[in-house]
């Protein structure tokens, strides 16, 4: 990390970053067993690394999952433990924030523009943190617009593209464009130089990776034959019209005019490629870079397990920094308890008896008491179902990572920046 | 435990809901429902037990994955699904869409092409074009559909549809079509499509959702956009995951006092065990409940008081396979008063 930004942090980093040790180190693996080793030394135990630690280390952290399992209030918490704790300028970017979550950070408005949550914020939390936490929201249709400007090669082109029919329709779907935004945003952010550390939320894709790859597709669909040929000057394709299956077929189900609007559209489009196809390589090296980890976010049921078990071996394969996997909403461990099992099955069946018990009734009517003791047991041999299940499932995902962080079933909505403190306290260390 | 799926304690978890919402629908009257609703709250899980309830009943159906993710063979216990229908169960056939298949049929069903050899190509390009131009792919898919209610192969037609997010572009596909295209093939079809779609006696979408706060949210605002932007009935919201309510009336009074200090030492002298943690779970069952209750109600208020609610329980023991599917559909059975 550059000193860029606000000061203060470095007295809480291990120096790994700079460091010769992190040069020689091609990939996060290497990076990895260095630091086990050195963290071996210091804490006696090879699972000695924090999200405290990961955090400390780290310019940008992308917090990925799937839908519903916590990613963007996780990327929301640990924003703010790091501005709490480590210092520095810290920066969460959420994609789709609960109104509640977003009015804790102060996000009152869609749109691009990067705010300061207010330490009174904190204060009213009981906390002086020592850095400060910025929030922003991605705006799809704003950060497509502002691509357009930036890309365009002149100002007709530009007003040509962003008044042209057919871009809000497609800007909004092709190659995935959310996910690419999302990318791209984080590339422009961080080339500001603005931020000691960027947390990132990701859109929910319907496939965990399709943000991974994005910046690529971005690359190949501009440079496919197939968009060159498609933007060709009408005229050389009219020979082809007629000869090529193909065509006839689109022809006849699309009709010409339809094609041809597409066409105009994709090259105007096209005479923006060069800069998308130097900025999707440049936010692939980014997301490859030893300075970003990817933290996966997952609850303990059976499909977001799944799908985060697949995400872990994703990143493993395009060779992407795994940081951390954090289980949240995990049901109490007491529920886990086999010696409670006989316990909840006697209510159930001794219902009756246990309720005729003057201690146990204590005046209350005994009908309503055995009822009560029968739900209570049945309750939980319910329960003990899910959180068995469950603890299997957190078998299998706790023998990838270095760092596994255990977040409870929080029975309270985050509304604050306390709450979002509270819930990153149980991940942090 | 009280069952939950009864209207009372539908009822009980909305404060007042209107007459309407209980009364028996003709849901499965109708012969093309799309389920939808957010990432994973259970879009497969309806759409399989839908179907297998209509042809538990009769009923010739047919239920149609729209992703490749596999989970509607998983409901039926079957191996992978195709484009082409298999029966997976008596009357029930299923088959996974997909753009590559649907253009192909479609190319030769109404082109009349025998392209079937030099497809690959073909496709290919056409992939191309459909992912860059607006609405192609979507009237593929939709078109496929609504072309088999159209020949009546069916009796209903189920789709595990796709996602919130993509659902209306699917639905709005046929009028965006029919504005951006002028002439061509595509541009015909897009009519009978629309009339098909437009027809609340004939086609529907059923909405899942959960009582948790983002699906609650996103079921809202989706209702919104089906009726703003599309000319597809809503024709039913239906809440998954419902967990039971432990206590009735005067109960949760009994259950508090019962947690005295004295009595749980009691209790627990009684039963031969400690009985803290167990007391501890409960009271959390009924925490989550209510958190749960205060979404729903939140829910049926933002939607239409003539919409129907159906309930359908949280499954504690694994909800997936065969097994959970009928009891799904079972679940549903009763909510739809059949
Ligand atoms: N009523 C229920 N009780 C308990 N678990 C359920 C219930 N309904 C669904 N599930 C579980 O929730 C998970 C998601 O369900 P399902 O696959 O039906 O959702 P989906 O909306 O189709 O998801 P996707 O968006 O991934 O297609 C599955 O593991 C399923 O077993
Ligand atoms: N540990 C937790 N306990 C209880 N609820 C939680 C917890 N973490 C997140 N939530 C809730 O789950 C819902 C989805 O969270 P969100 O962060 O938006 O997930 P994602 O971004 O992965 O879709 C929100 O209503 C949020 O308040
Ligand atoms: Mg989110
Ligand atoms: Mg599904």
């Amino acid at each position: 990390m550059s000193p860029r930004g606000g000061g203060g942090r470095d007295s809480t980093r291990d120096g790994t970053r700079g460091g010769p040790e992190a040069r020689e180190a091609r990939d996060g693996h290497d990076v990895h067993d260095a630091r086990k080793v050195r963290a071996a030394g210091t804490n006696g135990g090879d699972r000695a690394r924090t999200l405290e630690r990961l955090l400390a280390t780290k310019e940008i952290v992308v917090s990925c999952g799937s839908g519903g399992v916590g990613k963007t209030t996780m990327a929301a918490a640990l924003a703010a433990m790091a501005a709490t704790h480590l210092g520095g300028k810290v920066l969460v970017l959420t994609v789709d924030p609960a109104r509640r979550l977003a009015n804790a950070l102060g996000l009152e408005r869609f749109g691009n523009t990067e705010v300061v949550v207010p330490p009174e914020a904190f204060a009213a939390g009981g906390v002086e943190p020592r850095g400060a936490l910025w929030a922003a929201m991605l705006d799809t249709k704003q950060s497509w617009d502002d691509l357009v400007r930036r890309h365009a090669p002149d100002a007709r082109t530009r007003d040509a593209i962003l008044s042209n029919a057919l871009y809000e329709n497609i800007s909004g779907r092709f190659v995935q464009s959310h996910d690419y935004i999302a990318m791209e945003r984080l590339f422009e952010i961080h080339s500001s130089g603005t931020y000691d550390l960027i947390v990132v939320d990701t859109p929910p894709t319907r496939n965990a990776i399709d943000f991974l790859e994005a910046p690529e597709r971005m690359g190949e669909f501009f440079s496919s034959r197939l968009l060159r040929w498609l933007t060709a000057p009408a005229k050389s394709r009219v020979l082809t019209v007629t000869s090529k299956p193909f065509y006839r077929v689109a022809d006849s189900i699309l009709g010409s005019q339809f094609l041809g609007d597409i066409a105009e559209f994709f090259s105007l489009f096209q005479t923006m490629a060069p800069g998308f196809v130097e900025r999707s390589g440049a936010v692939k090296r980014l997301l490859t870079d030893r300075r970003t980890t990817f933290l996966v976010v997952s609850t303990l049921e059976a499909a977001p397990a799944r799908e985060a078990e697949f995400f872990v071996r994703e990143l493993d394969a395009r060779g992407l920094h795994l940081g951390a996997v954090i289980l949240n909403k995990v049901l109490p461990t007491y529920l886990r308890r086999t010696n409670l099992t006989p316990v909840a099955r006697a209510l159930c069946r001794d219902a009756a008896a246990l309720a005729a018990d003057p201690s146990v009734h204590g005046g209350d009517e005994p009908d309503q008491v055995a009822r009560v003791l029968q739900e209570v047991g049945e309750s939980f041999l319910n329960y003990q179902v899910v959180a068995k299940r469950e603890s299997e499932q957190r078998d299998e995902l706790a023998q990838i990572p270095d760092v596994v962080a255990t977040a409870p079933y929080l029975e309270a909505d985050v509304h604050d920046l306390a709450g979002l403190l509270r819930l990153g306290e149980q991940v942090w260390r | 435990m009280r069952p939950t799926t009864t209207g009372a304690s539908a009822s009980a978890l909305s404060a007042d809901p209107p007459l309407a919402a209980r009364v028996p629908l003709d849901l499965l009257d109708r012969r093309l429902l799309f389920v939808t609703g957010k990432g994973g709250v259970g879009k497969t899980t309806v759409a399989s037990g839908l179907a297998l309830l209509a042809a538990r009943q009769g009923r010739r159906t047919l239920v149609c994955q729209s992703d490749a993710k596999g989970d509607l063979a998983d409901a039926y216990e079957v191996s992978g699904l195709e484009f082409a229908p298999r029966e997976v169960q008596p009357h029930l056939f299923a088959m996974a869409m997909d753009t590559e298949s649907s253009l192909r049929e479609y190319l030769r069903l109404q082109l009349k092409l025998p392209l079937v050899a030099k497809v690959g190509p073909l496709a290919r390009a056409f992939d191309f074009i459909a992912n860059a131009a607006p609405g192609v792919k979507e009237v593929l898919t939709v078109g496929k559909y609504v072309w088999e209610v159209r020949e009546r192969h069916y009796d209903l037609v189920v789709v595990d549809a796709v996602a919130s997010g993509h659902i209306v572009g699917q639905l709005a596909a046929p009028q965006a079509i029919n504005q951006l295209v002028q002439v061509g093939v595509v541009r015909n079809q897009t009519s009978w499509m629309l009339d098909i779609l437009s027809d609340p006696a004939q086609t529907g979408v059923v909405v899942v959702a959960s009582p948790e706060e983002m699906p609650v949210n996103e079921s809202l605002e989706l209702a919104a956009r089906i009726r703003d932007e599309t000319t597809v009935d809503l024709a039913a919201v239906v809440v998954n995951r419902v967990l039971p309510e432990l206590f009735g009336r005067g109960e949760e009074e009994v259950f508090v006092r019962l947690r005295r200090p004295e009595r749980v030492v009691a209790l627990s002298g009684a039963v031969g065990g400690d009985v803290g943690p167990v007391l501890d779970a409960a009271e959390l069952a009924v925490t989550l409940r209510r958190t749960g209750a205060g979404h729903l109600a939140t829910l049926r208020a933002g939607l239409p008081p003539a919409l129907a609610m159906l309930y359908l329980p949280y499954l504690f023991s694994r909800a997936v396979g065969l097994r959970a599917t009928h009891r799904i559909a079972e679940a549903l059975a009763e909510e739809l008063g059949r």
